[in-house]
């Protein structure tokens, strides 16, 4: 292993959970900007160190696991969702010289893999603290996932059909032409849903659903488990960021920009975008989300894989 | 689109229909200052008169209130036959504009009973329990007659006379170990007491305990909740977490100095609270308020109701998810607090109306800070009708979901936007117009389904009904004094008081011990923010009131939650609950 490449590989994680504690201040910011109020704005220039204040606090808060907790399982559920989340990271090219396994010949069948796994953070955690709320949300989780899983990985079977390959650099290579966004505008719209489901935010946040079960899966969490969730759901909202850019948004593609400032630039919007969803929409029944997903974009994504392959085979012959 | 009721009451009166039913005839008539008639009729004849009227007047009749006085330490009984306890039952008609009764059914000291009328009005199961729970009178056949408003563990029947009213008059209070063992054993929950079944033919029940400290159920409010996956088989709500004895400190307190405590009862409505108090004060007294000091009354009382519906409208957005409108509303009410602050010097209890009047006249540029919010607040009531009410989400969360009949309605005792919403256009201000709402111009809005969706529809257009009303008050504010020119004015009129005597006694005692309000009952009802707001107050000639009733519109509303939540998720009775628009300590008191 090459010097740069350990460099990489631990430098990365560093940057990703760096970045989604500064991204928890920019959304409250945001959030107080649409909201008509201010949002954190005391510690540090534009309240921008209260991430910091808030990590460092919940660093030293107890780490209490409840007696009536599974207690393996519940201290492991925290470090899946965090650890599956880091990992989707490796692959996911920032430019063509950037990135950890950049041009893995799955790599797009890892990071499906690594999301459908972050499921079970959630649902582990919610069967293992043993509390109602608790498992309520751990079982709307399961559903969620149930739904969603299906049609992402369809959505996306248009973009690995155009490109030609699961390798997340042919995909942005493939789109030196056009961005995938134009001719896969289904395929993009279908993710985009699929994927705030995965972060589980608003308008999806159905385990969470404080407003109906408290805090959900992770109502008997504190300290930095509780942390842990926090942290991995805004490096989720990167992730998939980071995604939809890769695959719909041309990667780092772009004029006069170096590459690397096109791709955060990409990103930031796609997480912006997050943040003004849950800024707006309410949040539907989870047998209305179910509903939508089986009834609805079930076939929709299935209808963009038959038009892909109709409109790739015609070109071909 | 109003459902009208026919009603062979108004024809006959429900009066002459109770007469028709009793073959002896009353005990006794009494006559009360409120002019609502008032028949006392034996134990024994309550079941058939009450059903009698039940059959006979169809859907349209009401029973608002059901409560008891404790006669035993009254004076002024004159003409009322012997009682240690009085049930009154409070009856309206929604059919007719003034058609109402008080029935009283007179109770001896010792173990007294009445049968239940749960059957005729499943509203009164509660009314019942909270007498059995505050006066100790028992209704047999009740399905679930058990304490209330105050803990298993309580001893004794507060709202009794013979029940201490203050701390002092106990010895001071310490918690035992088997105190406390006591009281955790109490909470424990047992599905059996509270009428659910541990297991269906075929599977377990999950009970989830959703409060009384949950984001969801505004306040201190409880709801057992046994559930099938997350459909809810049976709900059963828990109440009086929040009970601060309101009807007894009115017992302790002088007719003035009780003011201040009614604004604490609906907390989002302030002034009116302050409303139907002092209107039945001024009823007993005979006191006449001054027309500037009407207009001043209603338009406070126009703006709480915005305020108070802002605050609906926002957290019921919120209890479906969506988290900015809540803020926008904030701000509006924000203006309005501001106006009232301008008013009265306090924002949300501002306490500001008095016994023939109110506090003190509108200050200098009322006017202007009025007309700039109403110019104002309807542009944005369009963007939150864009933002929330239109938006397929929220429609798809609220729309179908908790809905009940006008029937339902009126025999369950829910009055306001939740009546209305059901196509019913009942509403106090205009069914017996109090202050000066006979000169104002509004529209009832209405809805069709009575589900979610409608009861906010109905709120949100009560708001434009309330900036309308308010226009008309700035527009149309008469001069004169703001305080009625009589000795019971509290506090009295000063302009004399330093030219003669008689006017400076009168002042001093008003003023130290409060005024002596002559003997008598009454009660006064007003469309609050929730519904009918009703204050009964019976005088026995002293400074104090010798009995306070408050008669909430939440009450009545909450106890349809279980025969709303049978069968749906507990993401549509989050939504239910907030579309019901209720505050717990407009529940408890």
């Amino acid at each position: 292993m090459t010097y740069s490449a350990f460099f990489t590989i631990i430098l990365t994680p560093l940057v990703i959970l760096g970045l989604a504690t500064v991204l928890t201040w920019v959304e409250r910011r945001l959030l107080g900007l649409w909201q008509d109020r201010y949002g954190p704005n005391r510690v540090g220039p534009g309240g921008m160190f209260q991430a910091v204040a808030d990590g460092t606090k919940i660093l030293f808060k107890q780490d209490w696991i409840p007696p009536f907790a599974d207690r393996g399982v519940f201290i492991l559920a925290p470090a899946i969702g965090m650890m599956t989340v880091l990992l989707s990271f490796a692959v996911i090219p920032v430019t063509m010289g950037m990135g950890i396994a950049g041009d893995m010949n799955v790599g797009l069948l890892f990071v499906l893999g690594m999301m459908g796994l972050g499921v079970y953070a959630v649902v582990l955690a919610g069967w293992s603290s043993n509390s109602k709320y608790a498992l309520l949300g751990g079982m709307r989780a399961a559903a969620q996932m149930i739904s969603y899983e299906v049609f992402m990985g369809l959505s996306l079977l248009g973009v690995v059909m155009m490109a030609g390959s699961f390798n997340l650099h042919d995909i942005v290579a493939a789109q030196a032409g056009v961005w995938f966004i134009i001719p896969q505008c289904l395929g993009f719209g279908v993710f985009m849903l699929a994927g705030i489901a995965q972060t589980h935010r608003l308008p999806f946040d159905l385990p969470e659903g404080e407003n109906e079960l408290g805090a959900g899966f992770h109502t008997e969490y504190s300290g930095m488990k509780f942390g842990m969730f926090f942290i991995a759901e805004y490096a989720g909202i990167v992730l998939v960021s980071s995604l939809v850019t890769t695959l719909y948004l041309g990667g780092w593609r772009g004029p006069f920009l170096p590459p690397a400032m096109w791709f955060a630039l990409k990103t930031g919007v796609m997480i912006i975008f997050f943040i003004l969803l849950r800024a707006s929409l309410p949040r539907p029944r989870y047998d209305q989300l179910m509903a939508l997903g089986w009834k609805i974009l079930l076939p929709l994504s299935l209808l963009n894989v038959m038009a892909t392959g109709t409109i790739l085979m015609l070109r071909a012959s | 689109m109003a459902t009208t009721l026919l009603s062979p009451a108004r024809e006959q009166g429900l009066a002459d229909i109770i007469s028709h039913h009793l073959p002896n005839g009353f005990l006794a008539t009494q006559p009360a200052c409120d002019g609502v008639p008032t028949l006392w009729i034996a134990a024994a004849d309550l079941r058939p008169v009450m059903a009698a009227l039940k059959a006979s007047a169809a859907i349209s009749l009401m029973l608002l209130d059901l409560t008891a006085i404790d006669e035993r330490q009254r004076t002024h009984r004159n003409g009322q036959p012997q009682a240690a306890f009085t049930v009154v039952y409070h009856l309206i008609s929604l059919a007719t504009r003034t058609d109402e009764v008080r029935i009283k059914v007179p109770l001896g000291a010792t173990a007294p009973a009445l049968p239940s009328i749960c059957d005729l009005w499943p509203g009164a199961n509660w009314y019942e329990r909270e007498v059995w729970d505050l006066f100790g009178i028992h209704f047999h056949n009740h399905p679930d007659l058990r304490r209330i408003l105050t803990p298993p563990t309580w001893t004794g029947h507060p709202l009794r006379k013979d029940h201490h009213a203050r701390a002092t008059e106990m010895p001071p209070y310490s918690l035992t170990e088997e105190h406390e063992a006591c009281e955790q054993d109490a909470m424990r929950f047992d599905p059996s007491a509270w009428g659910m079944r541990r297991h269906s033919d075929h599977s377990d029940f999950m009970f989830l305990n959703l409060g009384p400290n949950h984001p969801s159920v505004h306040g201190v409010f409880r709801i057992m909740l046994q559930l099938e996956g997350e459909r809810i088989v049976d709900a059963v709500p828990d109440i009086g977490f929040h009970h601060r004895g309101a009807e007894k400190m009115g017992e302790r307190q002088s007719w003035h100095t009780y003011i201040p405590y009614t604004d604490r009862v609906d907390y989002l409505g302030g002034v009116m609270n302050n409303f139907p108090y002092v209107m039945a004060v001024e009823t007993l007294a005979g006191i006449t308020v001054p027309p500037r000091a009407q207009m001043i009354r209603v338009m406070l009382a126009e703006l709480f109701r915005i305020a108070s519906h802002l605050v609906f409208y926002g957290t019921m957005a919120q209890d479906v998810g969506q988290l900015s409108p809540v803020f926008y509303m904030f701000t509006d009410r924000e203006r309005v607090f501001g106006i009232i602050e301008a008013i009265c010097g306090f924002r949300m209890h501002p306490a500001w109306f008095r016994i023939g009047g109110v506090a003190m006249d509108l200050p200098e540029g009322w006017e202007g800070l009025i007309r700039a919010f109403l110019d104002d607040l309807p542009e944005r009531l369009d963007e939150y009708d864009a933002m929330v009410m239109r938006n397929p989400i929220f429609r798809a969360r609220t729309k179908g979901i908790g809905a009940y009949t006008t029937t339902e309605a009126i025999e369950w005792g829910v009055t306001g936007p939740g009546l209305r919403a059901t196509g019913l256009a009942w509403d106090y201000r205009r069914h017996a117009p109090y202050a000066c709402y006979d000169q104002l111009e509004f529209d009832i809005p209405t809805g069709t389904n009575g589900d979610c969706y409608d009861r906010i529809a109905v709120h949100v257009e009560e708001m434009r009904q309330s900036l309308r009303i308010i226009r008309q008050c700035v527009d149309n504010m008469p001069a004169g004094p703001v305080k009625a020119d009589h000795p019971l004015t509290t506090p009295p009129p000063k302009a004399r008081t330093m030219h003669d005597i008689e006017t400076l006694i009168h002042h001093f005692l008003s003023v130290s011990w409060g005024p002596v309000i002559p003997p008598g009952e009454a009660r006064a009802s007003i469309e609050a923010t929730k519904g009918v707001n009703t204050y009964t107050l019976v005088s026995d000639g002293g400074t104090t009131s010798y009995r306070t009733r408050i008669r909430t519109p939440s009450f009545a509303h909450l106890q349809m939650i279980p025969l709303l939540s049978r069968g749906i998720m507990i993401a549509d009775l989050i939504a239910i609950l907030g579309s019901i628009d209720f505050v717990m300590a407009d529940v408890d008191r």
